[in-house]
């Protein structure tokens, strides 16, 4: 006699038990406090919330906590709390230009004013793994520069001078694209183009900017400058007249300069790929900022030749919580629709079999 | 605040309204919803929002259901035809918790069955709700990846390279080589993609006298069926639509002309076929039904 | 601040499941057209807007939807402060402009055609059409076929716009385009989506 399986719930309850003890882990050792991997992973918090759309450390801390550490998982739990979170409005552009830079640096020009400021960068490290991270050793005060706070001008603006490059473009009126509160349309605008860039994979990203370098697309790429700071959020209250300041964050800004021939109406000048992130993330910022420029291929009448200048096929499918929900959903039963298949195969397995019978016997009734 | 604002679910550090979904959210899915019904089989763009479990595994379904549920409904989820899944266990607890809603097994005594990949085998009746969870719901996407493109189709009613690519199959096996996922035609004008429920389902979406939405949480999109609409599944003159047959009945109650699953029981080639609809042979089986391989008893079979 | 107070009254006591049930009495006239849902709230909404209309304008409008008003309605800033207060909607200036318009009066309708009817790739961005009526069982009995209506229905509004039958035979002839009308009378709601045919006959 067959006994279907059952217990779906309890052994759903089981796994997650089980998780939970995974998570912890030996419990000999003290666990990990938020601040401490605010603190110590701060890298993987800004990954989580630049790509899980969520300014809040602690929040990225306990996101990546919850995960064990799968920062795809961790941008899955920011987003799905952000979803549900109200919209009191939106803020002011950021001004980027007026930002508390702490790095800054340009590879088109050897000095500028401002100076080339490398900051905290694995740039010119030599990755020699450092066991003396294993025992917590004292680690040095840094050096810092005091009182500096005067505004660190933007390549671009220098460049713009001369009318060598293109202009920074307008701010689209007063309505604001937003791709998590409207359907998204192709083809899109930049702005929310952007919008999608800004929370894409970093590696998707970046594979996809990496190919521009290797000819898929070539934009001939300089790194106009490269700033992570703090900004000012602000946004304006109707009722006050003014704009308040609601806090600072730490972003990434990531201006590409990029070759453009001119045409019949634009003489010859530079182009912009533009790349922005919450927090410090270089290689998203870069990565961005490549993807942008292919991006607007058709803006700027270049052939589209390449995957990276093709908007459906990039915004489609750059988002990881999207694609990791859609690859792993795979491994759901799909057992009714495969034995849909297996009959269709099975059938026509015996079609074909009967086939080959007839023709084998046709030369014997020939004879 | 009212009572059932806030199904508290986290011990008061984080708070959800009624059935998880914001109200905001919840006039969007609704505002679709309601021009999808107008405009039968036409998949109306929605702003789907990130959900608390993984796209793919139901959430545009799942945004539909929270945008109908009220407290007076009995849900019902399956997946592949069975309550008991874990992706079915797992959404049905989820509305249990944020919506408080009553649930059931029992496809008669649903309000609202949301489902991935089977219709029920018992009709379902006026004044029931299916929602389909969709991972794919354009038709033409696999011939033409292109959204700018496939608009274009369905705006101009263009859908020949569908009939092409079902008649190449033709051409090739001899057969039309789609199983599940199969094209209809609703109400004489738009092609549409069931879901993957095999097309063996297909035929319970015509004139149904229950309202039919679905939702792709992912792809963005929702459409619907209402109640008494024409769904036709494309097909030609000469090779008429078919669906699938079973040569045995289902091993537990015996029940034919419905969709069975199979089942390995051993490493020796031994298999049987049981009903993928588990409330409809647990049904049969409590009637006193019995297949060749169910127990004299239903105890014994618990 | 006497009219400030008339805004903020009035609306759902309960908006989550008053919202919840005002919608699903919609959709299964949506889904069914014809037969006539009852609207049961406790909705008071400045007059002339009657309670099955406000129900559903605070149902399904917000902030994202441009709301035209009838020219009745459109006179009266109490229905235009409660409607702005308790629904966040802007007012459009056009009907082509509205995601939903709002009639207290089927004469003073302009035509149907001159509401938004979507386009041939979005046939969803069209207005839908909340009219106002006083009866839905009393007025001349339209017969209804189409999607959503098993064999034929009945509905029967008073008043209902000029030339009503040619006006919807447009409508239809448009098909994807169009509009869809939700019908309001006091306490119920019936609904007229594109697709449905009005008239004897052709089956």
């Amino acid at each position: 006699m067959y006994v279907a399986v059952k217990g779906g719930e309890a052994a759903i309850r089981n796994a997650h038990r089980l998780l939970a003890d995974r998570r912890r882990g030996d419990r000999s050792l003290p666990s990990l406090t938020l601040a401490q991997i605010a603190e110590q992973l701060s890298l993987a918090c800004d990954r989580v919330m630049a790509e899980g759309s969520v300014y809040d450390r602690e929040l990225a801390a306990l996101a990546i906590k919850q995960a064990r550490g799968d920062l795809i998982e961790a941008i899955f739990l920011l987003r799905a709390y952000r979803t549900t979170l109200p919209r009191f409005g939106y803020s002011v552009p950021i001004d980027t230009a007026a930002m508390h830079v702490e790095r800054r640096v340009s590879a088109t020009y050897k000095d500028l004013p401002g100076g080339q400021m490398l900051g905290p960068t694995f740039d010119y490290t030599h990755r020699l793994l450092d066991p003396s991270l294993g025992r917590d050793g004292d680690v040095e005060e840094p050096e810092i520069r005091e009182g500096d706070d005067a505004k660190v001008m933007r390549v671009s603006d220098t460049l713009a001078q001369e009318g060598l490059i293109e202009d920074d473009g307008d701010v689209p009126g007063e309505e604001i694209g937003d791709i998590t509160r409207t359907p998204m349309e192709f083809p899109m605008e930049r702005d929310t183009r952007l919008q999608a860039l800004a929370r894409g994979d970093e590696g998707f990203l970046l594979a996809l900017g990496y190919s521009t370098q290797r000819g898929y697309a070539r934009t001939h790429p300089f790194v106009g400058e490269i700033r992570i700071g703090e900004v000012e959020v602000k946004l304006d209250v109707p009722e006050l007249g003014f704009a308040v300041t609601l806090g600072r964050i730490q972003v990434t800004e990531c201006q590409m300069v990029t070759q453009f021939a001119g045409s019949a109406k634009a003489p010859p000048q530079f182009t912009r790929g533009y790349g922005l992130v919450f927090g410090q993330s270089e290689r998203k910022a870069m990565a961005m900022s490549l993807c942008d420029r292919a991006l607007r291929a058709s803006e700027l009448g270049e052939d589209i030749v390449a995957p990276a200048q093709d908007q459906e096929f990039v915004i489609s499918h750059s988002d990881n919580v999207q694609a990791t929900g859609f690859v792993e959903h795979l491994k759901l039963p799909h057992y009714v629709d495969f034995l849909a298949e297996l009959d269709l195969v099975r059938r026509m397995r015996g079609e074909h079999a009967a086939r080959r019978d007839l023709q084998e016997s046709m030369p014997e009734a020939a004879e | 605040m009212d009572a059932g604002m806030d199904a508290d679910m986290d011990d008061g550090l984080a708070t959800y309204n009624f059935a998880y979904l914001d109200e905001q959210t919840k006039r969007m899915i609704r505002r679709a919803i309601l021009k999808g019904i107008a405009i039968p089989g036409y998949q109306v763009p929605f702003a789907s929002r990130e959900m608390p479990m993984p796209y793919g595994w139901g959430t545009g379904g799942v945004q539909v259901t929270a945008s109908i549920l009220g407290p007076d409904d009995t849900l019902k989820v399956i997946d592949q035809g069975a309550d008991d899944t874990t992706n079915a266990v797992s959404i049905r607890a989820f509305f249990a918790k944020v919506a408080d809603v009553a649930t059931t097994t029992e496809t008669a005594k649903a309000t609202v069955i949301q489902t991935r990949h089977r219709i029920p085998e018992e009709r379902l009746t006026e004044g029931q709700i299916l929602v389909y969870q969709v991972p794919i719901p354009e038709p033409l996407r696999y011939l033409e990846p292109r959204e700018t493109e496939t608009r274009k189709m369905h705006a101009l009613a263009e859908y020949g390279l569908m009939h092409v690519k079902l008649y190449e199959d033709i051409a090739r096996n001899g057969h039309i080589a789609t199983t599940y996922a199969y094209p209809v035609k609703v109400e004489g004008r738009y092609v549409m993609d069931p879901s993957p429920t095999p097309k063996f389902d297909n035929p319970k979406m015509h004139m149904s006298d229950a309202l039919q939405l679905f939702g792709a949480g992912r792809e963005k999109r929702i459409y619907a069926i209402p109640p008494h609409t024409d769904v036709v599944s494309l097909d030609f003159e000469d090779y008429p639509f078919e669906i699938q047959h079973f040569e045995e009945p289902c091993a537990l109650c015996a029940a034919q002309g419905v969709y069975l699953d199979e089942v390995i029981l051993d490493d020796r080639g031994g298999r049987m076929f049981v009903c993928s609809d588990t409330d409809y042979c647990e049904k049969r089986r409590a009637e006193g039904h019995r297949g060749h391989l169910a127990g004299d008893t239903l105890e014994a079979a618990e | 601040m006497a009219a400030g107070a008339h805004i903020v009254e009035g609306g759902f006591a309960d908006p989550v499941f008053a919202s919840q049930s005002v919608f699903r009495a919609v959709m299964d006239a949506m889904a069914r057209p014809g037969p006539v849902q009852a609207i049961d709230t406790d909705l008071r909404p400045p007059a002339p807007l009657n309670i099955a209309a406000a129900a559903v304008v605070l149902t399904l409008a917000d902030a994202d939807t441009p709301v035209w008003l009838g020219q009745d309605l459109a006179r009266d800033d109490a229905v235009k402060g409660w409607l702005a207060f308790q629904t966040g909607a802007p007012l459009a200036g056009l009907p082509s402009e509205a995601t939903f318009a709002i009639a207290a009066n089927a004469a003073a309708l302009p035509s149907l055609s001159s509401f938004a009817l979507g386009t041939q790739e979005y046939p969803d961005r069209s207005t839908t059409l909340i009219l106002q009526v006083e009866t839905l069982t009393e007025g001349e009995a339209l017969t209804l076929r189409g999607p959503g209506i098993k064999g034929s229905e009945t509905v029967a509004p008073r008043p209902m716009p000029g030339h009503f039958d040619m006006q919807w035979r447009e409508n239809n002839a448009l098909y994807p385009r169009g509009i869809d009308i939700i019908l309001a009378a006091p306490d119920a709601v019936a609904c007229l989506p594109r697709t449905v045919r009005i008239g004897e006959g052709e089956s």
